[in-house]
C-alpha cells in the first residue's frame, strides 16, 4: 500500500508540470509559487538568518547583554582564537564527544536488537511497539527533572532497583553526585528516551527487505548467521546510518535533558557544549564570546548535517 | 514437524517468536517503570514520596494534586481553630497539615500558556507549511533543492545558539516573555518539519486530480482548495500533531525567553517548591498532567510516527 503511494509520489515528481491547463485564469503559477513560499522564507529570514548574522557580528565584539550601554569594542577574531586555544573548552568538547559516542553505540545496539526481535512478528507486537515508543515523545526537560528524583541515593527508585539486582547498598552510590557516575547518568536517561527512535527507524529498514531475498537464501541453504550478515545487516544499513546521524546531531546539541538532570555537574563532568554555551551567554553574560562559540558549534553541526542530508537522500531513493 | 524452517524470516519458528516476545515485553515493561513511578509519586503523601526504602505500597492521597494547584501558608493550630470549619475536602486536607490555602498556584496559568503558544504556533506552522509544501511539490521553483535544504538547516542550529541573538532582538522589540514572541519563534522552528513532512504528503497526491479539476474550469487556487487540501487532510492533521508536540515539549527557548507572563509548563515544573525543596508529589502530579496528552497523541499517531521523526524521509 505505502509502496504504491511512494511510487505515486515519485512518479508525480518526475512528471512535467502541466503547461496547457496552468495559467487559465487568476494568478499565474509563478505568482502562486512565490505567494505560497514567500511567508515561510520571510519568517525564517527574520527568526533564523537575521539573528544568525547578528550573532556573527557580535562574535567579533566584546558586547555583554547585561551591559547594553557599555562602549562596544571591535576585537576581531580574538574570541575565536581564545576558544580554540582554551583547554577547558576542549575538555568540554571531549565530554560532548564521549556522550555522543556512548549514546549512539548503546542506542544503536539496543534499538537494532529490539527492531530485529519485533520483526519476528509475535502476537501483539504492535501494542508493545507503541508502548516502547512512548518515552521518545515526552518532554526531555520534564523527564530529565523527574529522573533526578529517581537517581537520588536512598530514596531514589533507580538506586533501589540496582541494589535489589546487584546487592550493592542503595545509599552507597549517587548517580548524579559522583564524578565517575554522572556521565553515565545522562547516558542512561538519553538511552531510555531515544532507543525507541533508533528502533523505529531500524524496524522500517528491516521491513523494507523483500521476503523473496530470504526465500532465495533458504533455497541456497544459507545459514541464518550468513543471512543476517549478508542480507539483513547490509540492507538495513542506510536506515541505521540515518538513525545514527540524526541522534548524533541531536545529542551534539543536547541541552534540555541534561540541564535539568545534572546542569553540567558535578564540576564540569557532564558539561556538554550547549551547557557551556548557556553559562557563557546567560550566566556570565559574555555575549560576544558565547556568540563565537555558538558559530563554531553551528558550523560543526552544519557539516554533520550535510552528511545527514546526503544519507537521507540515499535512503529515499530506495 | 512443520515444513517451515525455524530460522526463516519469512515465517519465524514458534520458539524464536516466543523468545522475541518475552525479550521485547521485558524491555517495554522496564522502560515503563519511570513513567509508572511518576504517576504513583503523584498520589503519594510528601512523606511517602521520600521514604527510604522507596514505598511501592502506600495509601493514595490527593495531597500532591492539591499542592500543585494551590499555594499554602503555614499557620498555628490555634489560628486554624478560629477559622470557620472547612467544608471542602481539599481545605480539610491542607488544614490537617497545619496549613491554610492562600490562593491558586501558577500551574494552571502556565498550562494555559503552553496551550495558547502550542496551538498558535502549530496553526501558523501548518498553514504556512501547507502552502509552501504545495508550491515546492507542484511548481518549478528556482533553487528548489537549496531552499528545501535551507529550511531543514534551520532545525540544525543548537537552540541556545539561536537564543542569544533572539534574546537581544526580542528585548529590543519588547517581545520578551510574550505569547506573540514564543508563537513566532516556535512557528519558525516547526516550519522545517511542517514543510518537509507536508511536501512528502503532497507528492503522494496524484497531479491528475488537480489537472482534471482545472480542465473542468477550476482555477489553480480553487483546485488547491477544493481538491488538494481534502486529499492532504490526514497529512495535515499528523503534521499539526507533530508541531504541537514539539511546542508542548520545548524547554530551551522557553527557559531563556520567558520568565513569568508567558512561561510554559516545562520550565515551571522544576520550580514547584514545597517547604524544604521540591515538593515531589506535586511535581509528579504536574508532570503527569503534562505528559498525559502526549501519550494519547503518541497512540493516535503510532502509524505515522516514523514519518514524522525522519522529516518524511522514511514513509512506511
Amino acid at each position: 500500500m505505502s509502496d504504491m503511494a511512494e511510487k505515486h509520489g515519485l512518479l508525480s515528481q518526475m512528471a512535467t508540470p502541466p503547461t496547457i491547463v496552468g495559467r487559465v485564469r487568476g494568478l499565474s503559477d509563478r505568482g502562486i509559487a512565490w505567494l505560497f513560499i514567500g511567508p515561510t522564507m520571510l519568517l525564517l529570514l527574520v527568526i533564523n538568518i537575521f539573528p544568525l548574522i547578528w550573532a556573527v557580528t557580535l562574535s567579533f565584539t566584546n558586547y555583554r547583554a547585561n551591559r547594553p550601554n557599555a562602549p562596544l569594542k571591535w576585537i576581531g577574531l580574538e574570541h575565536y582564537s581564545d576558544i580554540l586555544n582554551d583547554p577547558d573548552l576542549w575538555a568540554g568538547m571531549q565530554v560532548t564527544a564521549h556522550f555522543v559516542v556512548a549514546t549512539i553505540v548503546i542506542e544503536t545496539l539496543l534499538g537494532f536488537g529490539l527492531a530485529y526481535l519485533i520483526d519476528r512478528k509475535f502476537k501483539s507486537h504492535g501494542f508493545w511497539t507503541t508502548v516502547i515508543l512512548i518515552p521518545m515523545m515526552l518532554s526531555p526537560a520534564v523527564v530529565g527533572n523527574f529522573w533526578s528524583f529517581l537517581f537520588r541515593p536512598q530514596i531514589g527508585l533507580f538506586n533501589e532497583i540496582v541494589s535489589f539486582v546487584t546487592g550493592i547498598p542503595a545509599d552507597s552510590f549517587a548517580m548524579i553526585g559522583d564524578v565517575d557516575l554522572a556521565p553515565w547518568s545522562i547516558v542512561i536517561v538519553d538511552a531510555w528516551m531515544w532507543t525507541p527512535y533508533v528502533m523505529l527507524i531500524c524496524l522500517a529498514g528491516l521491513r523494507s527487505i523483500p521476503n523473496d531475498i530470504y526465500e532465495a537464501a533458504e533455497v541456497d541453504r544459507a545459514s541464518p548467521w550468513r543471512q543476517f550478515w549478508s542480507i539483513t545487516l547490509p540492507m538495513a544499513m542506510p536506515f541505521i546510518m540515518l538513525a545514527v546521524l540524526f541522534r548524533g546531531i541531536e545529542n551534539f546539541k543536547m541541552f534540555d535533558l541534561v540541564n535539568l538532570l545534572t546542569n553540567g555537574g558535578p564540576g564540569s563532568t557532564t558539561e556538554l557544549a550547549s551547557i557551556t554555551l548557556k553559562r557563557e551567554a546567560f550566566e556570565k553574560w559574555r555575549t560576544g564570546y558565547a556568540s563565537a562559540l555558538a558559530i563554531i558549534l553551528f558550523v560543526t553541526i552544519f557539516g554533520l548535517g550535510n552528511i545527514y542530508v546526503k544519507a537521507l537522500n540515499r535512503v529515499k531513493q530506495r | 514437524m512443520s515444513l517451515t524452517t525455524a530460522h526463516s524470516i519469512v515465517a519465524p519458528g514458534a520458539f524464536s517468536r516466543r523468545l522475541a516476545a518475552v525479550l521485547v515485553i521485558a524491555y517495554a515493561l522496564i522502560t515503563m517503570i519511570p513513567l509508572v513511578w511518576i504517576v504513583l509519586t503523584g498520589i503519594k503523601t510528601p512523606d511517602d514520596s521520600i521514604a527510604y526504602p522507596p514505598k511501592i505500597l502506600f495509601s493514595p492521597s490527593l495531597e500532591g494534586y492539591v499542592n500543585l494547584f494551590t499555594t499554602r501558608t503555614r499557620q498555628t493550630p490555634e489560628f486554624i481553630a478560629t477559622l470557620p470549619p472547612a467544608t471542602a475536602w481539599y481545605d480539610q486536607l491542607v488544614r490537617s497539615r497545619n496549613m491554610v490555602i492562600a490562593g491558586p498556584s501558577k500551574y494552571l496559568q502556565r498550562y494555559m500558556n503552553s496551550l495558547v503558544i502550542g496551538f498558535g504556533s502549530t496553526f501558523l506552522a501548518v498553514v504556512l507549511g501547507t502552502i509552501a509544501a504545495y508550491a515546492f511539490s507542484r511548481f518549478k521553483v528556482p533553487l528548489k533543492d537549496d531552499l528545501m535544504f535551507f529550511i531543514l538547516s534551520t532545525r540544525m542550529m543548537p537552540p541556545i545558539a539561536v537564543a542569544i541573538p533572539i534574546y537581544l532582538m526580542y528585548r529590543q522589540l519588547g517581545l520578551m516573555d510574550s505569547w506573540l514572541g514564543m508563537i513566532l519563534l516556535y512557528t519558525a522552528v516547526n516550519l522545517s518539519l511542517s514543510v518537509w513532512l507536508l511536501k512528502g504528503f503532497m507528492d503522494e497526491i496524484p497531479r491528475e486530480y488537480e489537472e482534471a479539476a482545472m480542465i473542468d474550469g477550476y482555477s489553480r487556487l480553487q483546485a488547491f482548495w477544493k481538491v488538494v487540501l481534502p486529499q492532504a487532510s490526514t497529512g495535515i492533521a499528523a503534521t499539526a500533531i507533530f508541531c504541537l508536540i514539539f511546542s508542548w515539549n520545548e524547554y530551551a527557548f522557553a527557559v531563556l525567553l520567558t520568565s513569568g507572563e508567558a512561561q510554559t509548563t516545562p520550565p515551571f515544573i522544576p520550580f514547584i517548591i514545597g517547604e524544604g525543596g521540591q515538593d515531589w508529589p506535586a511535581v509528579a502530579a504536574g508532570t503527569t498532567l503534562f505528559l498525559v496528552p502526549i501519550v494519547v497523541f503518541t497512540i493516535l499517531l503510532r502509524k505515522l510516527l516514523l514519518r514524522g521523526i525522519t522529516f518524511g524521509a522514511v514513509r512506511r
